[in-house]
């Protein structure tokens, strides 16, 4: 069994209305150092494939297909085993 | 000219737009369930506004994968006319069928309100009524509705003539005040290369009729009804 955590984020060419929304925030809370906030989505799927690799395989067609959307986003895919 | 709005679960514009085709303009209309894969032989089909799934993951994602989409697909890629308001609009942007993609009004507000439109192309077969350049008044009511596209895109749909409405003054400028949502060159409606499938953020069913307060809503199904007549005359 493996796991695998998708992090999907708007590309950086794309305003990210909620992170700046954030953005403002924390600067209104006193935050000074803050430069940028950006934020996205983090998915989490479990698989029973037989390795790492298939299961790599599997979850890219899964975000060009659904998960993700490549004109406006860009995503990052790590797998793990896991125990069945 | 027979039309077919489809319904997924979530949308909550479909009986509007087939009230607007059947009692307004008086043309057949069938509802097109999401599950189904029969087109029932129509000439145009209408996604319809509303929250298909929840608008969850994405909106439109994943309605785009109900059973119907593929045969929607199909039906465009072969000229077949499709009118998509709002989350249909969504929904076509996650086809495929239309370039770029709607993203969150960066207020972070659901807008409901009216809008003043620029008509910038009516030179096809859902905008002949209108006259070029014409104001018109359409509502709009969505929180996801900022148009983006790379300026590759936007450059292209320019010089091709695909932007079809934009967000204007109702003295018809096209100022940063007057685009509601932030969309990129004010875009609230674009077609394809081909001509067959436009997508548009405002509700022309909601102005259909003057007792709801406008009717500039109503030039865009005549125009098509009129192209369609046209066409097979």
């Amino acid at each position: 069994m493996f796991k695998a955590v998708v992090t999907i984020n708007f590309k950086k060419s794309i305003l990210d209305p909620q992170g700046n929304a954030v953005y403002k925030a924390l600067k209104s809370l006193g935050y000074e150092s803050v430069r940028d906030v950006r934020i996205g989505k983090h998915i989490e799927v479990n698989l029973d494939v037989e390795t790492k690799e298939k299961a790599e395989a599997e979850l890219k067609e899964m975000c060009d297909k659904l998960l993700a959307n490549p004109v406006i986003e860009d995503y990052y895919i790590e797998v793990s085993e896991v125990e069945a | 000219m027979r039309f077919g709005v489809v319904v997924f679960p979530g949308s909550n514009c479909d009986a509007d737009c087939y009230h607007v085709v059947d009692q307004v303009m008086g043309h057949p209309v069938t509802y097109l369930w999401h599950g189904d894969k029969d087109l029932k032989n129509v000439d145009c089909i209408i996604l319809p506004g509303g929250f298909s799934y929840g608008d969850y993951l994405r909106t439109g994602a994943i309605a785009r994968f109900s059973p119907i989409m593929d045969k929607v697909v199909e039906f465009g890629e072969k000229g077949g006319f499709i009118l998509g308001i709002c989350n249909g609009f969504q929904i076509l942007t996650e086809t495929g069928l239309l370039p770029g993609a709607l993203i969150r009004n960066p207020s972070l507000r659901f807008i409901c309100k009216d809008s003043y439109l620029r008509v910038e192309q009516n030179e096809t077969p859902f905008t002949g009524k209108y006259q070029s350049k014409q104001v018109i008044k359409v509502p709009i009511a969505h929180g996801e509705g900022s148009y983006v596209a790379d300026k590759e895109t936007l450059e292209k749909m320019e010089k091709a003539g695909q932007i079809v409405f934009r967000y204007s003054t109702s003295q018809g400028e096209i100022t940063q005040e007057a685009n509601p949502n932030g969309s990129a060159r004010n875009i609230a409606g674009i077609i394809n290369e081909k001509g067959n499938i436009l997508g548009m953020m405002p509700h022309p069913e909601r102005c259909a009729e003057a007792i709801l307060g406008g009717e500039d809503g109503k030039l865009l199904f005549e125009s098509l009804i009129n192209w369609w007549q046209g066409g097979k005359a």
